[in-house]
């Protein structure tokens, strides 16, 4: 393998433009957190039953793509996948983006978001919410860390393979700590699932690579870099191998479910309800976001071009926001079982299924931290030496693809 | 302005210890933003006035109470300042009547809601900051001082008896503090029960005749609710989640 050349990127005109593109988007997340702060989240489609809504869909698919996107660097450094290591630095550089966005689109939807300082200095231990402030700051210190020790000039693959294995682990617990968020809601019939953190986990595998893959296949291209055929292809089959792995996690999920008879009202209203969640469930996460897009990246390597699996990145994408969505809102729409054998009706809705619309200002808060993501990588790449100058097969994994 | 929890702690000074204060979750806070300068709503001072040989509960009696009737919402809101403003999805609500009906026998019954005080409150668990809180009395409470309106204890509540606060209030009462951005939920009356009181839905219930709703200390073996609750049957809400919710019913 020849040495690899990494090279601060020379912004183009096209570059200008998406970061001015990007730029305005965040400048659009700004005005409309003021705006819900200064007249309330009445400005909001969230209310006292779904009091999670669209920001939150988007800031926990960013965070479960952040610590997805740092697996290309950990099969680098911690399995030795050589042929991964050119872009070891821009795994960690875009999972630190990533979460940058998530974390911002969430701090900025809470009620007080000036008091972050509170949610940073006093800890409920027992609070899995707590833990995970600590989880995300340090993931920054780690990761940071670990882009530094492979910059580093004369650093030894020992240490980068310590601050890898760390880093890689760090990010299994932060994603258990994402999943727990919801696993640990004992009262909801939608949540209270241990299976929710592993199958956080493997959400994050599928998801932050998939968003790997778009980034880096639209990145290289703007940059006149060149990227290999097999590389994409052996990303793909690993996409389509997570991806496949969601869709098990999802079915054993709900598959508990039906065989406990107090979930089975649940379970009709996500599986064969006639609320959004059903088709959501059935053609967003299942056939867009999992089935069509594991064919596609499963099927003959030979055959897989670097468009389709461009094309089932972007499915996937598609599906996550479908599955989450699903998870965050559905899980507050179904009503809490709160008089187990009676029919119930109050002025609070009680025993009711719950609406939700999203407005404007919440959809342009969670682009905001897409958008965000965008920009901090973006910047990275131009201010340091993250990206590989080629990524061609030949100089990184001459021998033949073993797909 | 003053708050009447500072006036209570004055007067029971010699009820609490240092343990139990820095026990209470706003000991805390006072300790590190404002050592010395009192800025709590419902913090230390209302933690650290509670008596850890005490619970409060309430006994709602559902055959007592009458459909049509919802005096004790009414009480509470007038009590601590809380309407409904005509925006039923976002508006707070401390207590609510909720009607049942038995999916196999057909029976009707009636009856109240709100904050079910847990001795194991699922959201003083997920509350990050620890403003979500449980006074050594029982009574759950938020500290509007350091609630960041993640609303992941309404999230976690198994009785939906919290309301985030969705925009600007006015017409506050002084010893029931509310904030656009927090959680808030039934306090169970902390700044009546404090002076010795009883909750306003209680007296309310009681001013109709009804007197479905009995407030007392569960500790007191000759309380009056705590001799009703070891002579009828009564149920927690949801007690299969083992909570042991200050709040019970009785006939439902």
């Amino acid at each position: 393998m020849a040495r690899t050349v990494y090279q601060e990127v020379t912004p183009t005109p096209a570059i200008w433009m998406i970061a001015i593109l990007m730029g305005a988007f965040v400048a659009a997340a700004g005005v409309s957190v003021l705006y819900i702060e200064h007249n309330g989240h009445i400005v909001t489609g969230m209310n006292n039953q779904i009091v999670w809504g669209l920001p939150h869909v988007f800031a926990i698919f960013l965070i479960v793509a952040a610590s997805g996107a740092l697996n290309v660097a950990s099969i680098a450094s911690v399995f030795g996948k050589i042929e991964n290591k050119p872009m070891a630095r821009y795994s960690g550089l875009l999972s630190i983006a990533l979460l940058l966005g998530g974390l911002a689109v969430l701090v900025l939807d809470l009620g007080r978001p000036d008091r972050l300082i509170i949610a940073m200095t006093q800890y409920n231990f027992k609070s899995i919410f707590a833990w995970n402030m600590l989880l995300y700051n340090g993931f920054f210190v780690i990761v940071g860390t670990y882009i530094y020790v492979q910059m580093a000039r004369g650093m030894s693959e020992k240490v980068i393979k310590i601050v890898g294995t760390a880093a890689f682990v760090w990010r299994l617990a932060l994603t258990t700590g994402t999943g727990s968020i919801f696993g640990w809601l004992v009262a909801r019939s939608g949540y209270d699932a241990a299976i929710m953190a592993p199958m956080f986990i493997v959400m994050s595998f599928s998801f932050g690579l998939a968003f790997f893959i778009l980034v880096l296949g639209s990145t290289f291209p703007l940059t006149g870099r060149f990227l290999g055929d097999n590389l994409i292809k052996r990303l793909g089959r690993l996409l389509g191998v997570f991806a496949a792995a969601v869709l098990y996690f999802t079915a054993i999920r709900h598959l508990s479910n039906l065989y406990a008879t107090e979930h089975h009202d649940f379970e009709r209203f996500i599986l064969m309800g006639d609320t959004i969640f059903t088709p959501l469930f059935w053609i967003g996460q299942v056939l867009i976001g999992g089935l069509i897009p594991v064919a596609m990246l499963l099927r003959k390597a030979e055959k897989t071009t670097k468009m389709q699996v461009m094309i089932a990145s972007i499915l996937i994408v598609i599906g996550g926001f479908a599955q989450l969505y699903g998870i965050v809102i559905g899980g507050q729409a179904f009503p809490l079982e709160i008089f187990p054998g009676y029919d119930v009706t109050s002025a609070f809705y009680d025993g009711t299924i719950n609406s939700y619309t999203p407005t404007i200002y919440e959809l342009a808060l969670g682009l905001g931290g897409v958008a965000l993501a965008v920009l901090v990588a973006g910047v990275g790449v131009v201010a340091l030496r993250i990206l590989p100058m080629t990524l061609c097969d030949e100089e990184i994994d001459p021998t033949a693809p073993d797909f | 302005m003053k708050l009447p929890a500072l006036k209570t702690m004055a007067k029971v000074p010699d009820q609490i210890n240092r343990r139990d204060f820095l026990k209470s979750g706003g000991a805390a806070v006072t300790l590190t933003l404002a050592p010395g300068i009192t800025v709590m709503a419902f913090g230390g001072e209302a933690s650290a006035a509670a008596n850890p040989a005490t619970r409060w509960g309430l006994l709602i009696d559902v055959n007592k109470c009458a459909k049509d009737c919802d005096a004790c919402v009414t009480g509470c809101s007038v009590e601590n300042g809380w309407k409904m403003g005509g925006n039923p999805e976002t508006d707070a609500q401390w207590i609510r009547k909720v009607d049942l009906t038995n999916k196999q026998t057909g029976r009707e019954v009636s009856m109240p809601m709100m904050c079910q005080h847990c001795e194991e409150p699922p959201c003083v668990d997920v509350c990050p900051t620890g403003a979500s809180f449980k006074r050594a009395d029982g009574i759950v409470l938020v500290d509007k001082h350091t609630c960041i309106g993640c609303r992941y204890c309404m999230m976690a509540c198994p009785f939906k008896a919290r309301s985030f606060i969705h925009e600007d209030l006015e017409d506050q009462k002084s010893y029931a503090p509310r904030g656009k951005g927090t959680v808030e939920s039934c306090t169970l009356c902390v700044h009546r029960v404090d002076e010795g009181g009883i909750p306003a839905c209680v007296e309310a219930c009681d001013a109709t005749g009804h007197g479905a709703m009995m407030f007392g200390d569960l500790k007191d073996p000759t309380s009056d609710i705590a001799i009703a609750l070891a002579s009828y049957a009564s149920v927690g809400l949801r007690d299969d989640l083992r909570l042991n919710t200050g709040v019970r019913y009785s006939n439902l």
